[in-house]
């Protein structure tokens, strides 16, 4: 297989993305391309204040409107399950969080803005919305808990009634490692301490969320088309704890996908909304959220409040970390929300360093705010972002270089055990950070900072180390942890009589090229075209039980099933050949798409073997069964732990606070690469999302819970002149040692490699111009950059 | 109730809207040319981008009525006549420039329009043109590197990255 090039097709080629040819021709199928026959339309009425009781809700103008089909309200989900959460914490007592109900419309109370109340089911959408109009609500407004602080005091208003209060669980980490943490930090010779606030963020695929459900009168069987990253887990959850659907009757597809970011894990209201109402009013019904619901409806992101601690010891070596945080929750806890802070978290705080001790202190709180979860990197960049800029912060307290001190504390000797429970396979944080160097031209900046202090501006230099968890598993070991799920993946490779081949997959893709990445693997363990090879997903009557992609699993969980029910293929394929040759299995080998006989010039083309497989005439029918179609579960005995150290350059015009990014370099270690030109589209995408957390994005409540950024009028998104070109470079790879590819993870690195080292840019730009600003809290907007440059 | 009758991808096609029907929903709803899609509410995202009588227009800030008489032309119109790529088309697929492909077929009309009337563009020109489209998933640094190869100027192929 010709390698790194444009032309091959098998592992390490940057092979062209053949789903890109639909795409670019607007022959993509996303959900809200999909239409049913007969269709109806569904406008949700939302909540408008942020918390809320229901007095009343009439209905009686509307349901005489023109096109209405059906109105439901709260009371039609009585007896119905809520929606519900995939993961329970236990908290540092031994008690489990707080869990609270979350009906699918809303149940005495509104609890945030954009709570779905009632929904109308019409012919036609603006029937719909024009009906929903005519709904008169009754809804006394309640003081609302926004922000954390003054939701966890006595007297906070109560997001549940029936909750004791608004902590959901107060979370410790290790908790055998506080009495040590604390006499570290006690005896240390220097402590840096840092307060920093997380910024709430939307995660905003470009594809609003969209749910189609229809349902067969004649085999009671549902059909539901949605935007997830997850179908099976759709199925799971919605049928058996929301609607009580046998997995048998209900079918979820999740079709072409516009970006996930993590939002599109969760199980929603809509969905299960839409597959309710498809049998209760025999009517297919749609739903296609528009913008403005996505921001007041999709789960946010991020937004935790921490304080950290690094103490050092004398020669300046990392003794201890202890960090506070409080995370919120939102109203409700959407599927995975618990897990974030926590499992995701905690266990990340090590980060790339021998600290020898660490202890995490994790409260989660709930709000009158829509739910918080998983969103790009999930944890872990909270958790790098805390250690990063800390680390950054004692390197100017301690006045020494900040590479320098990475570079001292760096773990060097693998496997390595961290104090926080998770172990690390391998890993080359040195190599890394001298790619980067090279990459990001470290040398030059002293020059690039006096031509722009020539204009007048201030320059500044951030670099930053991460580590990720990715693949989170084994299945075993998160149940102990309170996942209420597997993380395994499936597989399987269907081999057709005239050998080609589809596999079916239980990864997902909204974006990240696996119909082009997963037939590389394929096609170089079989030696045939990769043309030959199709791939599967996103369908639950296709495939068998699959986890779906979240945390950089796909290839590195999804790509291991593949690549095992491969190796069973090739077994039964073999012995079908050793049969055809008159040989002995084991002198079988396959090559280049023939199978030959070792010592022989003996060959049978991998089409006759297949031939054979399905036209059983001359078959050892005895030993084997006819067909060749395999299947395999995969079940990772540890994550993988990619790892890499990035470089932004600022630019900052003390006129206006404004900050440009001028250069960004990441260097990662992702272990082994199926196709290059993808993994850096990967980091690329990354790299600007944190470049906007970092500097444009906010996702803002007034004090009565009002979302104030709730458009993209108001919640800056970066656009095209917001970044610059990106140096990425995957060179240094230490391959994951427990995983048959080697592969370790790389779609969300660059989102948790990258807000550090923007932030420390702008902080050294500023104390470049004579700013003793020690710390900014994201986004450094101009006007908090100028106040921070006013003192 | 009104009756509008435009050219699309150059065939006449005439329908009964609602006054309030916007060009998009004309396109993705009547006409099921669905390669046009819905990013946003706020006229803030460019995944809606056809051209009207030849310019880029975002077809969210547009009724359907507007175009009573034009000329539009849609994503689904832009591949060669033989089916394959066009030379915009071709290079963000050579270039990576997309991912999900949901902000791709506004990113294409866009870039068709930018090239029109500046065939060379610099990058910054590039970055500033496509202010009003909106990506996620690619961070513009392929998208960009596909429109500057689309005008014919040199860029390093992405086996070389
Ligand atoms: S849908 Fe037209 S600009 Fe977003
Ligand atoms: S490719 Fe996904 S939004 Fe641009």
């Amino acid at each position: 297989m010709p390698k790194d090039s444009a032309t091959g097709t098998g592992i390490g080629a940057s092979t062209k993305r053949r789903e890109d040819v639909r795409f670019l021709t607007g022959n993509g199928n996303y959900t809200d391309d999909i239409n049913v026959h007969g269709q109806a339309y569904v406008h949700f009425l939302r909540s408008d204040v942020a918390h809320g009781r229901i007095n009343g809700i009439d209905t009686s103008a509307a349901e005489g409107m023109p096109g209405v089909v059906r109105i439901f309200t709260g009371k039609d989900f009585e007896g119905i399950g809520g929606l519900p959460c995939g993961w329970q914490v236990t908290d540092k007592h031994g008690e489990v969080m707080k869990e609270p109900g979350h009906p699918v419309l809303a149940q005495g109370k509104v609890r945030h803005v954009g709570d779905p109340v009632a929904a109308v089911v019409a012919d036609s959408l603006a029937e719909a919305r024009d009906a929903a109009e005519a709904i008169i609500l009754d809804i006394e407004e309640l003081p609302a808990a926004v922000n954390m602080k003054a939701a966890l005091e006595p007297d906070a208003p109560k997001v549940h009634d029936d909750l004791s209060d608004n902590l959901c669980y107060d979370w410790g980490f290790v908790e055998e490692n506080k009495g040590a943490v604390d006499e570290a930090i006690k005896n240390a010779a220097h402590v840096t301490t840092l307060e920093l606030i997380n910024n709430r963020l939307v995660a905003n695929p470009m594809e609003p969320r969209v749910a189609v459900a229809d349902w067969n009168r004649s085999n009671d069987e549902y059909t539901l088309y949605t935007t997830s990253q997850n179908p099976h887990v759709i199925r799971l959850l919605m049928g058996a704890f929301v609607l009580g659907i046998p997995e048998h009757k209900l079918r979820v597809v999740a079709p072409d996908v516009g970006g996930g970011f993590g939002t599109k894990i969760f199980h929603y209201a809509e969905e299960a909304f839409c597959t309710f109402a498809a049998k209760a009013c025999k009517r297919p019904v749609k739903w296609t959220s528009t913008r403005s619901e996505a921001f007041m409806s999709d789960a946010h992101g991020r937004d935790h409040v921490t304080k950290i601690e690094l103490a050092l010891d004398k020669d300046n070596n990392f003794t201890a970390i202890r960090t506070e945080t409080l995370a919120n929750m939102g109203a409700y806890l959407s599927t995975f929300a618990p897990s974030v802070p926590t499992w995701l978290h905690g266990t990340l705080m090590a980060g790339n360093y021998k600290t020898p001790n660490i202890y995490v202190n994790v409260k989660a709180v709930f709000t009158n705010t829509v739910p918080v979860d998983a969103y790009r990197g999930a944890g872990r960049p909270e958790a790098t972002y805390q250690l990063e800029r800390v680390i950054d912060m004692a390197a100017r307290e301690l006045g020494v270089d900040p590479i320098a001190l990475r570079r001292q504390n760096f773990i060097t000797e693998f496997p390595y055990a961290t104090p926080v429970a998770v172990e690390y396979d391998t890993g080359n944080y040195p190599a890394t950070m001298d790619k980067l160097e090279e990459i990001a031209d470290l040398a030059g900046f002293d020059a690039r900072r006096k031509e722009s202090e020539a204009k007048g501006k201030l320059r500044g230099l951030g670099v930053n180390c991460y580590i990720e968890a990715c693949g989170i598993a084994p299945s075993n070991l998160v149940g102990q942890l309170g996942a209420r799920a597997g993380l395994y993946e499936s597989a399987t490779v269907r081999v057709n009589a005239t050998g080609s081949i589809s596999v079916m997959t239980g990864s997902h893709s909204h974006g990240q090229g696996h119909e082009t990445a997963f037939p590389q693997v394929v096609a170089e363990m079989l030696g045939i075209d990769a043309s030959m090879i199709d791939i599967v997903h996103g369908d639950t009557a296709r495939g068998p039980m699959g986890m779906g992609t979240y945390g950089s699993r796909s290839l590195a969980v999804g790509g291991s099933a593949m690549v095992r029910a491969t190796e069973k293929i090739i077994n039964k394929a073999k012995k079908i050949a050793a049969h055809l040759m008159e040989a002995s299995e084991g002198d079988i080998e396959l090559k280049n798409g023939q199978f030959t006989v070792a010592g022989t010039d003996k060959s049978v083309a991998w089409g006759d073997v297949t031939l054979a497989a399905y036209v059983p005439h001359n078959y050892p029918l005895d030993d084997i069964e006819p067909g060749l179609e395999e299947t395999a579960f995969y079940d990772p005995s540890n994550f993988t732990y990619p790892s890499g150290a990035y470089a932004c350059e600022v630019e900052l015009d003390p006129e206006t606070g404004k900050v440009t990014v001028e250069r960004f370099s990441a260097a990662d270690d992702f272990g082994n690469i199926i196709n290059p030109m993808i993994v850096s589209g990967q980091v690329h995408g990354g790299i600007a999302q944190g470049i906007g957390q970092a500097l444009l994005e906010n996702c803002i409540y007034d004090e009565n819970g009002q979302l104030l950024s709730a458009s993209y009028m108001d919640y800056a998104m970066p656009r095209a002149d917001d970044v610059p070109f990106y140096a990425v470079d995957h060179s240094c790879q230490t391959p994951c040692t427990h995983n048959p590819l080697g592969v370790k993870g790389c779609g969300e690195a660059g989102a948790i490699g990258s807000p550090p080292s923007v932030i420390n840019a702008v902080i050294d730009a500023l104390q470049s111009g004579g700013h003793k600003v020690a710390h900014l809290d994201m986004p450094a907007s101009p006007s908090r950059v100028w106040a921070a440059m006013q003192g | 109730m009104a009756k509008v009758a435009m050219t699309v991808n150059g065939k006449s096609v005439s329908r009964e809207v609602e006054g309030r029907t916007l060009l998009v929903q004309f396109l993705r709803d009547d006409l099921r040319l669905t390669g046009t899609h819905v990013g946003c509410d706020t006229s803030q995202c460019g995944a809606c981008v056809v051209h009207v009588n030849g310019e880029a227009v975002k077809a969210c800030t547009m009724f359907a009525l507007e175009a009573e008489g034009a000329e539009v032309t849609t994503i689904e119109a832009m591949a060669n006549e033989d089916g394959s790529l066009n030379v915009v088309q071709q290079a963000f697929q050579d270039y990576h420039g997309l991912q999900c492909g949901f902000c791709t077929p506004g990113m294409v009309m866009s870039a068709t329009s930018l090239l029109k009337d500046n065939p060379k563009p610099t990058e910054q020109e590039i970055r500033d043109y496509l202010e009003g489209n909106i990506c996620r998933c690619t961070g513009y640094h392929n998208i960009i590197k596909a429109i500057m190869a689309a005008s014919g100027q040199d860029m390093p192929s992405m086996a070389a990255e």
